[in-house]
């Protein structure tokens, strides 16, 4: 019974791996396609990977899509946390309308968010890079104070005025004691806000200006055309990328966990 | 939540001024030049067509059908979700990271690329037809139909519900559930009793994340829709860019807009418990 | 939680890495003097032509895409972003015309106009009486692209797509005018006509051909052919080019009803503060070698004489890259509608589509 449950187990969790990952399969197939239309195989070729790196217009959105998302993620931490601090410090009745507001961009559509953005801009910025990473920073700043409130909410704040009465400048204590406590917080925030950046298409789509791209408006422009083959290299790139980056990482935090654990000290 | 602090240290509250700022200035203005825009035509003059015209049949169809994908994207998210988190706790896959990335790492993936993936897969000539008639199957007719909509969207939102049940769900104490069976609950029941009631929030944080996306996207459904389906976010985009009518456009958001928040109530009651949005 | 910390800074640290390496490897070495901020339709240039042209002349150019003239138009118009040149199709560029909207091309501070046939200047007399204001980039003709060993037979009319035998198998323009010319040619109509009732009925043979319709796609209906997932589309000229490299069995024919015959010109924005840039654009796009590496990036028809002359025989006769003269015989350009009759254009496709 037992070992019957681990085999349906084992085999609805390939079900849904498979199905998570057949378009990704897809993708990296279609990188070694010595052809430029995705519908015809031409043989095997790796010269997709070649021409990637004198692409300058891939590389450029590449680059515009990472400073985005570095950008956008630490200035919404920058503002999110202090804000999120500030708001816990309010009245219940103050706290909450703030917090309402702060869901207004997570509730919205994209579209909306988006539309509404721009319509704003088209009165005073021009629009382009900037305008680009300040919606960014706009729809980022939410995920950031919601994942650093819970940890506000938990911390022991009487450490930190007890330092306070010890003499320690707010300065000091807020690097001492609070900040260590909301790390967590602001580390998944950032993490967050970063991958959203990093996915989002709407939002960009009708705030950016001529000339700015990022991988998410590229693609979008080139659907009708056919993608260009160095797009599915730079993919399967990045998914290479990021799976050694992960699994290096998981190997090294599992360790250490079997070690701290060993200690008997339990981290968060 | 600690109530007696921070209250008193009301001077601390100053810290919030820059993203309070920030709020008005691109979070509520914004939405004040929406609604401007709403209830006003070309000229500039008040009218409420824009609003209205949500009612016409073209919309309602619309709207509707929006409603449908994301009722049964959700719908099949959870459907999906619950049992995969199951299994891997069944499996003990619970407690190693490397589940968390089998979730994560297609979000890192573009998602434009990935639903043209699903497009090759799908077609009339693609993958999934080579492997059914190749196993002596007849070929299935998807592309280009709602199925092919529902099958994208599920598949793009399918980490945003899995994540979160999967959080709720890994957090339960084992000894609680130890605790249950050694009482003399069967599998059922400590299920019903136990793991169902304490993923609710998990539930709703993901049903929060699913539903809103998939009424709105557009993309999904202009690659695999093939363009005889239309979603209310392709008939906004499409009032933005090729139909240059922006007035109609923002009525039509705002409408929207008006929709989510009522159809959304449970929402501000699951803030209160303290679990929000955090998926990770 | 831990985990994601490191997660974090791994990517991070990635990320970092790739931002610091990526500018060094495009740089331009040519001071930059001004900028031209330019609206074209998706992938309808070699990206490489527009960092020779900053390279030779020092002006940067800011370039934007749209998909469909309209989403052009509309992006024309918000004045989100100031254009100084703008590439359309014909009946667009007679709005911009029509609006005041372009400005004079300067042709005596061009070299290389003598490079675009009469002929093709002769067809922009359509909508733009004394060619002061366009110059033709490429045209071509809309017609049917279909898969030889899918029918029955060779297609001379645009019956095949209404008369049921391919249900399931068409794909249709997802172009407003595209999609409307099909219906009025088909009934023997002028794709110009302004009559509500030929509209009317056009649209109620659209509605009725729906159900056989396979998808509404704009250039992507080329892939799908070539992949065999519909036996027909109706597509463009070029895009036809394209097909038949990818797969043989491919024919493209204009049907014997007539069609539309496109011209996609550029002008020069009433709001550009450098015409003098713009113009040395324009001429730089007239150049033999650019012409030729845009043609060999985009396969489109093109007025370029000096390119056309440079061709081989075969590519020469090849009536999806070089539509001879009969072939456009009975084909009408499009010209801008009325207001009235655009907004009920629109309102009958809104109505064709959320059918």
């Amino acid at each position: 019974m037992r070992r019957l449950k681990d085999i349906l187990s084992g085999i609805y969790v390939g079900f849904i791996a498979i199905l998570l990952y057949a378009p990704i399969l897809v993708l990296i197939v279609l990188s070694f396609n010595d052809s430029r239309s995705r519908v015809t195989w031409g043989g095997f070729t790796f010269k997709w990977y070649a021409t990637l790196f004198s692409n300058g217009q891939i590389l450029d959105a590449l680059l515009t899509t990472v400073v985005l998302a570095l950008g956008s993620s630490a200035i919404a931490v920058l503002i999110g946390v202090p804000g999120a601090l500030g708001i816990h410090a309010m009245s219940k009745k103050k706290y909450n309308f703030f917090m309402g507001l702060t869901n207004i961009p997570m509730l919205n559509a994209d579209i909306v968010t988006g539309i509404a953005l721009m319509l704003w801009f088209v009165h005073f910025i021009p629009l382009g890079f900037g305008s680009v990473l300040l919606a960014h920073i706009t729809f980022n700043i939410p995920y950031v104070i919601l994942s650093v409130m819970p940890r506000i909410q938990q911390m022991n704040v009487s450490v930190y005025e007890a330092t306070r009465d010890l003499g320690a400048g707010p300065v000091y204590s807020f690097f001492k004691v609070l900040l260590p406590e909301m790390m967590p917080g602001i580390i998944s925030g950032f993490f967050m806000a970063f991958t959203m950046s990093m996915d989002d298409f709407v939002i960009t789509y009708f705030t950016k200006g001529a000339g700015v791209n990022t991988l998410s408006t590229m693609i979008y422009g080139q659907i009708r055309k056919g993608i260009k083959p160095e797009m599915y290299a730079l993919s399967t790139l990045i998914f290479i990328a990021v799976s050694i980056i992960l699994i290096v990482v998981n190997n090294i935090s599992d360790k250490r966990k079997t070690v701290t654990s060993d200690n008997g000290i339990e981290r968060i | 939540m600690n109530e007696s602090e921070g209250r008193s240290s009301s001077r601390r509250t100053w810290l919030s001024g820059p993203y309070i700022l920030w709020i008005a200035v691109f979070t509520i203005l914004p939405l004040i030049v929406i609604f401007k825009y709403s209830l006003t035509d070309n000229a500039g003059s008040f009218t409420l067509d824009n609003i209205s015209a949500v009612f016409s049949p073209i919309n309602m169809k619309a709207i509707w059908f929006s409603f449908k994908i994301a009722f049964g994207c959700t719908f099949f998210c959870i459907l999906l979700s619950y049992p995969m988190v199951l299994a891997m706790k069944h499996l003990g896959l619970g407690k190693k990271s490397f589940s968390l990335f089998i979730i994560i790492l297609p979000m890192w993936m573009n998602f434009i690329l990935r639903i043209l993936a699903w497009q090759m897969i799908l077609s009339n000539n693609g993958l999934l037809n080579l492997l059914l008639t190749s196993l002596g199957f007849e070929p299935v007719r998807i592309a280009n139909t709602s199925a092919a909509i529902m099958i994208g969207v599920v598949y793009d939102y399918l980490p945003y519900m899995l994540l979160p049940i999967y959080m709720a769900i890994m957090e339960i104490n084992e000894d609680l559930i130890e605790a249950a069976k050694d009482l003399g609950a069967s599998g059922f029941t400590v299920f019903r009793k136990v793991i169902l009631p304490l993923s609710v929030p998990g539930l709703l944080s993901g049903t929060v994340m699913v539903f809103v996306p998939s009424m709105t996207s557009f993309v999904v459904s202009d690659i695999l829709g093939g363009g005889k389906l239309q979603l209310i976010g392709n008939i906004i985009e499409q009032d933005f860019t090729a139909g240059n009518n922006w007035h109609m456009g923002s009525g039509l958001s705002v409408a929207l807009m008006i929709f989510i928040l009522i159809s959304m109530p449970f929402t501000a009651k699951h803030e209160d418990q303290g679990h929000e949005s955090v998926i990770w | 939680m831990k985990k994601i910390t490191r997660i974090t800074g791994a990517v991070l640290a990635a990320a970092t890495a790739v931002s610091l390496c990526v500018p060094a490897t495009g740089c331009a070495k040519q001071e930059i003097i001004g900028e031209l901020t330019v609206i074209n339709y998706g992938e309808y240039l070699d990206p490489e032509m527009l960092d020779l042209f900053t390279a030779e002349t020092g002006i940067k150019v800011n370039y934007e895409e749209a998909v469909t003239a309209e989403e052009m138009y509309t992006k024309y118009s918000s004045g989100a972003i100031s254009y100084d040149l703008v590439c359309s199709t014909d009946y667009m560029m007679q709005k911009l015309i029509n609006d005041g909207e372009l400005q004079q091309i300067p042709w005596d501070q061009f070299e290389y106009r003598d490079n675009i046939g009469d002929k093709y200047f002769d067809f922009c007399t359509a909508f733009d009486p004394d060619n002061q204001y366009c110059l033709p980039y490429f045209w071509g003709t809309l017609g049917i692209l279909y898969d030889t060993t899918k029918v029955n037979g060779p297609i001379d009319s645009w019956d095949v797509l209404f008369n049921g035998e391919y249900a399931g198998e068409i794909i249709m323009q997802n172009s407003m005018r595209d999609t409307f010319m099909v219906a009025l040619k088909y009934l023997g109509y002028s794709i110009n006509t302004d009559d509500p009732d030929e509209l009317r009925e056009a649209q109620q043979l659209l509605i009725a051909q729906k159900p056989d319709v396979q998808a509404y796609l704009v250039d992507e209906a080329r892939d799908e052919v070539v992949a065999g997932n519909a036996a027909m589309a109706v597509v463009y000229s070029g895009e036809a080019y394209l097909g038949h490299e990818y797969n043989n069995n491919l024919e493209y024919v204009v049907p014997s009803e007539g069609s539309n015959v496109w011209i996609d010109c550029w002008g020069i924005t009433k709001n550009c503060e450098h015409p003098e840039y713009a113009a040395a654009f324009l001429d730089f796009l007239c150049r033999e070698d650019v012409a030729m590496a845009n043609f060999e990036y985009i396969y489109y028809s093109t007025p370029n004489e000096a390119v056309i002359a440079s061709l081989d025989e075969e590519d020469r006769s090849n009536e999806a890259l070089v539509p001879s003269d009969s072939a456009t015989e009975n084909c009408e350009v499009c010209v801008q509608a009325s207001d009235e009759t655009t907004a009920l254009l629109n309102e009958l496709w809104m109505e064709l589509r959320s059918e």
